[in-house]
C-alpha cells in the first residue's frame, strides 16, 4: 500500500469519526437537556404546584395551577382557530384549487409560517387587544392558533395528495359526489397523517412564548371566561427563571419539565401514529 | 368522532369552571418596584373580596403608564410620575383626566456583589454617577475606596446592571443621578428609559436582581425589598447633609417629611436628595394611575374601596415589606381627592 | 365554496399581517427614512431611534451559531446519512427531531441557570487567555453576551441542518456513490467529493432554513444576550436583538414614535426572514429536482 493511499486512509477514517462525534455531541445535547430539567424540575414538582395559585412575591409555597388552565384553555382556542383553517384550507388544495390559487395560498401559508412568534404577537395585539382594549385569553388563543394554521394546511395537503388517484377514481366510479369522496374516503385514508399533523401544530404553538406576551398578559388569580388576561406556563416560566427567588427557579424548573415532557410525548405519540399509517414515499 | 366530541365536551366544561360570572376581575400593570408590596395587598384584598380580582402585572412603570393610556389595564403604577405630555395625551385620549395616589414610600438601594466583600460600602454621589456614566471602571477606584477605608476591594472590572424596559425603579434612580451630577444630567437625563452608557439591562427589577445575584462583580439598582428578599448586600449612600445613609424605614420617612407637608393636589413630587441629615437620598414615592372616570360603575367602586382600604389597614402590611408608610398628611388628602374619581 | 373561504382566509390573514406592520410603522419610516438603518442610537427620552446595534446583533448572533451549527450538523447529518446502519440513523434522527421541538424559554431557562456560568467562569476566561489578542475575545466576562447568544442558537438550529441535510444526503442516487468508490475513492473522499456537492442546494437550503429559525428567535436570545444596545467587536460584550428588544420594549413604548420604530423593526424582521425562507425553499426545490431527474426511480 502507497504511502498516499494510507494517508488517505487514515484521513477517509478520521473524518468519518469525527462526523460520528458530532452525531454524538448532538444525541447527547437532548438528553443533557432532558437530565437537567428531570433533576432540577423533579425535585420540584409537587402536588403544590399543580393545584396552588401564585403567591404574594417573596413567600414560599405558591403553585402554577393557574398557568396551567391558561394555557390549557389559549391551546384549545388554538386548535379550535387553527386546525378547522388548515384542514379545509388543505382540502381546497388538494382536491379543489386551481395552479395559480394553490400557489398563492401555498405561499401566504409558507410566510405565515416564517414570521417570528414575535411579530405574530405584535399583529394580535394591533388586531384583538388594542380595538377591544381588553388583553384576554381570546388573544391569545387567536395568535396561537395563526401559528397553527400554516402547518396544519401544509402538511394535511401533503398527506391529502399522498392518498392515491385510484381512490378517488374508485368512489367516482361508484357515483359519489366529490364531497362525499372527500369525507368517507380521502380524509379517513389520510387520516393519520392529519392527526399527526395536528399533534405536531399543536406541540409547537404549546410552547410559544413571546406571542403571548402582548395578548393575554398574565394573573395571579383564575382567569374567568375567556375575556381576561391569564397565567400561562410558558410566560411563567420566562418571569419566574429571570427573578432571583430561588422558589421561582424551582417552580420554572418544574414548569419546563411538564411543558416539555407534554411536547414530547405529544411528539412521540405523533411520530408512533404516523408510521403505522400512509407515510410520504421516501424517494 | 364520539371520542374526540367527549373530549371537546370535558374541556369546556373544565374551562368553564373557572367560569365565575359573578366575581369582578379588574387588571392593573405597572411598576415593578411596589410589586412585592402590590402582590401582597391584592392577594390580602381578595382574601376579603372573594368576588373581586384585582390582577396586577408587573411590567414596568413606562408599561403601566402606556397601558393605561390606551385603556388596555383598568388602573396603572408608576413610581416616576406621568409628567405634563404624557397627562395631556390621556386627556386628548380620553376626554377625561389620570389621578395619582400615592401608595407606599420606597428606596433605590445601590447592590452590588463583590467576591470576597460583605460588608455595607459608602458610595459617594460622584461615585454612583461615575460608574454608571462609565467613568469609574473597577472597583478599587479612588472614587469608591476613599469612603470605605479598610475594606479590601479587588481590581476587577464593574458590570453595571440597569433596567431594560421603560421603569420608574430607573426613573428615581436617574433623577437622582441628575439632581447630584452636573455631567449626568446633560449627557443622559432623567427619564423611565434612558440611553445608558454602560451596563447589562434586565427586565423588571426582579430580573435586576436576579443578574446581580449571579454576577460576580456587579453593581446595579433596585428596590429595597429585593434586595433584601434575596439576602444582596447593599451600600449606604451620602446624603446633601453630608452623612452616609443605609436605606431603611425611617430614613425614607425622613426624606418624605417635607414633601408631606407640601404636597401637591395631583400629588406628583420627587423627594430624591431630600435635605435632612438621617434622610436617604434616593427615595421615592409610588403611585396608583386612577382614571378619573369609570363606564362600569362596579369597577370604579371596586378600585375606590381598594383605595380607601389600602389607605387605612392596608398601610399595615408595608413594613414587614420594608415600604415606609405613607405620611398621615398625605393619606389625609388622597381620601378628599378620591372623590374625583367619578 | 367553503373550503376555498378557508383558504383565502389564510391568504387575507397574512396580507393584513403585512399590511399592519407597514401602517403601523409609518411615523417612524417617514421620520427617520433609510437613516434608521444606519443610526445607532436608540434614545426614547430624544426620541431618537436607529436600528443598526438592533441589526447588528441580530446578524452577528446569527453568524456566530451558524459557524458553530453548521460544521456539527453537516457532520452529523453526514454520519447519519452515510455511515449508520438505517435503524441507529433512524432512532438518531428521531432523538435530533425531538430536540427541534423543545420550545424556546426552555433553552433560555437552561442558558441563564447552565450555560451562562459555564461561560462566565470556564469558556471566556479561557478564550480570553488562548485568543485574547483577538478583538473578538477581549472585555470582561460578563457570561451573558453576543457569544453566548450564539451558543445557545446554536443548539436550537442544529436540528433543522441535521434532519434536511440527511434527508437530502440520502437522496442523492447510489450511482454517485458507487462511481466514486469504483474509482479508487475512499469512503471520505466520495461522501466529501461526490454525494455532499450533489446534495449542496439541499444542505445550504438547510442552512438558509436555520438562518431564519436563528434571526426569529425571541426568548432564549432575550434571556441570554445582556439587552444592551452595543456594536461591539467583541463576542463578550452584551448586545441586543430585533426580537428583544421588541419583546422587551413593546408593551411600554410611551409615544407614537418609540412605538412604531419597534413595529418598523419587526417588519425588517419579517422581511429578512421571508427572503430566506424563500432561498431555503428554492435551495430545497432545486436538489430533490436534481436527484430526481437523474433517472432516479
Amino acid at each position: 500500500m502507497s504511502p498516499r493511499l494510507r494517508w488517505r486512509k487514515f484521513v477517509s477514517g478520521f473524518m468519518l469519526t469525527l462526523t460520528g462525534v458530532c452525531a454524538l455531541v448532538a444525541v447527547s445535547v437532548l438528553f443533557l437537556i432532558l437530565g437537567y430539567l428531570v433533576y432540577h424540575g423533579g425535585t420540584s414538582i409537587s402536588w403544590n404546584f399543580f393545584t396552588k395559585l401564585p403567591v404574594p412575591v417573596g413567600e414560599t409555597g405558591g403553585g402554577m395551577a393557574n398557568a396551567i388552565l391558561g394555557s390549557a384553555k389559549m391551546l384549545l382556542l388554538a386548535s379550535l382557530f387553527g386546525v378547522p383553517f388548515g384542514f379545509f384550507g388543505a382540502i381546497y388544495l388538494a382536491e379543489f384549487s386551481g395552479a395559480t390559487t394553490a400557489f398563492v395560498v401555498r405561499y401566504a401559508a409558507d410566510l405565515l409560517n416564517g414570521v417570528p412568534s414575535i411579530v405574530i404577537g405584535i399583529f394580535a395585539y394591533s388586531l384583538v387587544v388594542h380595538p377591544f382594549r381588553q388583553y384576554s385569553t381570546l388573544a391569545g388563543g387567536f395568535a396561537l392558533g395563526l401559528m397553527m394554521i400554516p402547518i396544519t394546511l401544509r402538511s394535511t395537503e401533503e398527506f391529502l395528495r399522498s392518498v392515491p388517484n385510484d381512490f378517488r377514481e374508485g368512489a367516482m366510479a361508484l357515483g359519489a359526489s366529490k364531497w362525499k369522496t372527500i369525507a368517507t374516503v380521502i380524509v379517513p385514508a389520510a387520516y393519520r397523517g392529519i392527526l399527526t399533523a395536528v399533534l405536531l401544530a399543536f406541540a409547537r404553538v404549546a410552547g410559544e412564548t413571546a406571542p403571548l406576551l402582548f395578548t393575554a398578559l398574565g394573573n395571579q388569580f383564575w382567569s374567568p371566561g375567556w375575556t381576561q388576561p391569564t397565567a400561562s406556563l410558558p410566560v411563567m416560566i420566562y418571569t419566574y427563571a429571570l427573578a432571583p427567588y430561588d422558589d421561582w427557579h424551582r417552580q420554572a424548573w418544574a414548569a419546563g419539565l411538564v411543558l416539555l415532557g407534554l411536547i414530547l410525548v405529544i411528539n412521540i405519540v405523533a411520530r408512533a401514529i404516523l408510521s403505522r399509517g400512509i407515510a410520504v414515499p421516501r424517494s | 368522532m364520539k371520542k374526540i366530541a367527549a373530549m371537546l365536551a370535558i374541556f369546556l366544561g373544565l374551562a368553564g369552571i373557572s367560569w365565575a360570572d359573578s366575581s369582578l376581575s379588574i387588571t392593573g400593570a405597572g411598576a415593578t418596584f411596589p410589586y412585592p408590596m402590590y402582590s401582597k395587598w391584592f392577594d390580602e384584598y381578595h382574601k376579603k373580596n372573594a368576588n373581586l380580582s384585582i390582577n396586577y402585572q408587573s411590567i414596568g412603570s413606562g408599561g403601566g403608564i402606556k397601558q393605561v393610556t390606551e385603556g388596555t389595564v383598568d388602573f396603572g403604577a408608576t413610581d416616576g410620575p406621568m409628567n405634563d405630555d404624557q397627562l395631556k395625551a390621556y386627556q386628548d385620549k380620553h376626554g377625561f383626566g389620570i389621578l395619582h395616589f400615592p401608595t407606599v414610600l420606597g428606596a433605590d438601594v445601590p447592590a452590588y456583589n463583590i467576591p470576597g466583600v460583605t460588608v455595607e460600602l459608602n458610595f459617594t454621589p460622584e461615585a454612583i454617577a461615575g460608574i454608571f456614566l462609565g467613568k469609574i471602571t473597577k472597583w478599587n477606584d479612588p472614587a469608591i475606596s476613599g469612603p470605605n477605608k479598610g475594606v479590601a476591594l479587588p481590581g476587577d472590572d464593574i458590570v453595571v446592571v440597569h433596567r431594560s424596559e421603560g421603569s420608574g425603579t430607573t426613573y428615581i434612580w436617574t433623577d437622582y443621578l441628575s439632581k447630584v451630577s452636573e455631567e449626568w444630567k446633560t449627557k443622559v437625563g432623567k427619564g423611565a428609559s434612558v440611553n445608558w452608557p454602560v451596563g447589562l439591562g434586565a427586565k423588571g427589577n426582579e430580573s435586576v436582581a436576579g443578574t446581580i445575584k449571579n454576577t460576580p462583580d456587579s453593581f446595579g439598582y433596585v428596590e429595597l425589598i429585593y434586595a433584601i428578599q434575596n439576602n444582596m448586600p447593599y451600600g449606604r449612600v451620602k446624603n446633601s447633609s453630608g452623612a452616609f445613609v443605609k436605606a431603611d424605614l425611617a430614613s425614607v420617612t425622613a426624606a418624605a417629611a417635607g414633601a408631606a407637608k407640601s404636597m401637591p393636589d395631583d400629588f406628583r413630587v420627587s423627594i430624591t436628595d431630600a435635605p435632612g441629615k438621617t434622610a436617604y437620598p434616593i427615595s421615592s414615592f409610588t403611585w396608583l394611575l386612577v382614571p378619573a372616570k369609570f363606564s362600569d360603575a362596579s369597577k370604579r367602586d371596586a378600585i375606590k374601596g381598594f383605595v380607601k382600604w389600602m389607605l387605612a389597614d392596608g398601610q399595615n402590611y408595608t413594613e414587614a415589606l420594608s415600604y415606609a408608610k405613607l405620611p398621615k398628611e398625605v393619606v389625609a388628602k388622597e381620601l378628599k381627592a378620591l372623590n374625583n374619581v367619578q | 365554496m367553503i373550503t376555498f373561504l378557508f383558504a383565502a382566509s389564510v391568504v387575507l390573514v397574512t396580507v393584513l399581517l403585512v399590511f399592519e406592520l407597514w401602517q403601523g410603522s409609518v411615523l417612524s419610516r417617514h421620520k427617520f427614512g433609510f437613516n434608521f438603518f444606519r443610526t445607532s442610537v436608540w434614545d426614547p427620552i430624544f426620541e431618537q431611534f436607529g436600528a443598526l446595534p438592533f441589526i447588528y446583533g441580530t446578524l452577528v448572533t446569527a453568524a456566530v451559531s451558524l459557524l458553530i451549527a453548521v460544521p456539527l450538523g453537516i457532520g452529523a447529518a453526514i454520519f447519519l446519512a452515510e455511515l449508520a446502519p438505517a435503524r441507529v440513523s433512524d432512532t438518531l434522527e428521531f432523538f435530533i427531531d425531538l430536540l427541534a421541538a423543545v420550545p424556546s424559554v426552555i433553552y433560555g431557562v437552561l442558558g441563564i441557570f447552565i450555560v451562562v456560568p459555564l461561560m462566565r467562569q470556564y469558556i471566556q476566561p479561557a478564550l480570553k487567555h488562548s485568543l485574547g489578542f483577538l478583538p473578538l475575545f477581549q472585555g470582561p466576562a460578563y457570561g451573558v453576551g453576543f457569544l453566548t447568544a450564539g451558543i445557545v442558537l446554536a443548539i436550537m438550529v442544529i436540528p433543522y441542518i441535521i434532519s434536511v441535510s440527511r434527508e437530502v444526503l440520502l437522496s442523492v442516487p447510489r450511482d454517485q456513490r458507487e462511481a466514486a468508490l469504483s474509482l479508487g475513492a475512499t469512503h471520505w473522499e466520495s461522501t466529501w467529493r461526490v454525494v455532499v456537492p450533489f446534495a449542496r442546494s439541499g444542505i445550504f437550503g438547510s442552512i438558509f432554513l436555520a438562518l431564519a429559525r436563528a434571526l426569529g428567535e425571541t426568548m432564549a436570545v432575550t434571556m441570554v444576550i445582556g439587552n444592551n444596545p452595543t456594536i461591539s467587536a467583541s463576542l463578550f460584550s452584551p448586545g441586543y436583538s430585533i426580537a428583544a428588544v421588541i419583546a422587551n420594549e413593546f408593551t411600554e413604548a410611551t409615544g407614537e414614535l418609540h412605538t412604531q420604530s419597534l413595529i418598523e423593526l419587526g417588519l425588517v424582521l419579517f422581511i429578512l426572514t421571508f427572503i430566506l425562507n424563500g432561498f431555503a425553499r428554492l435551495l430545497m426545490v432545486a436538489t430533490s429536482q436534481r436527484g430526481s431527474r437523474l433517472g432516479h426511480p
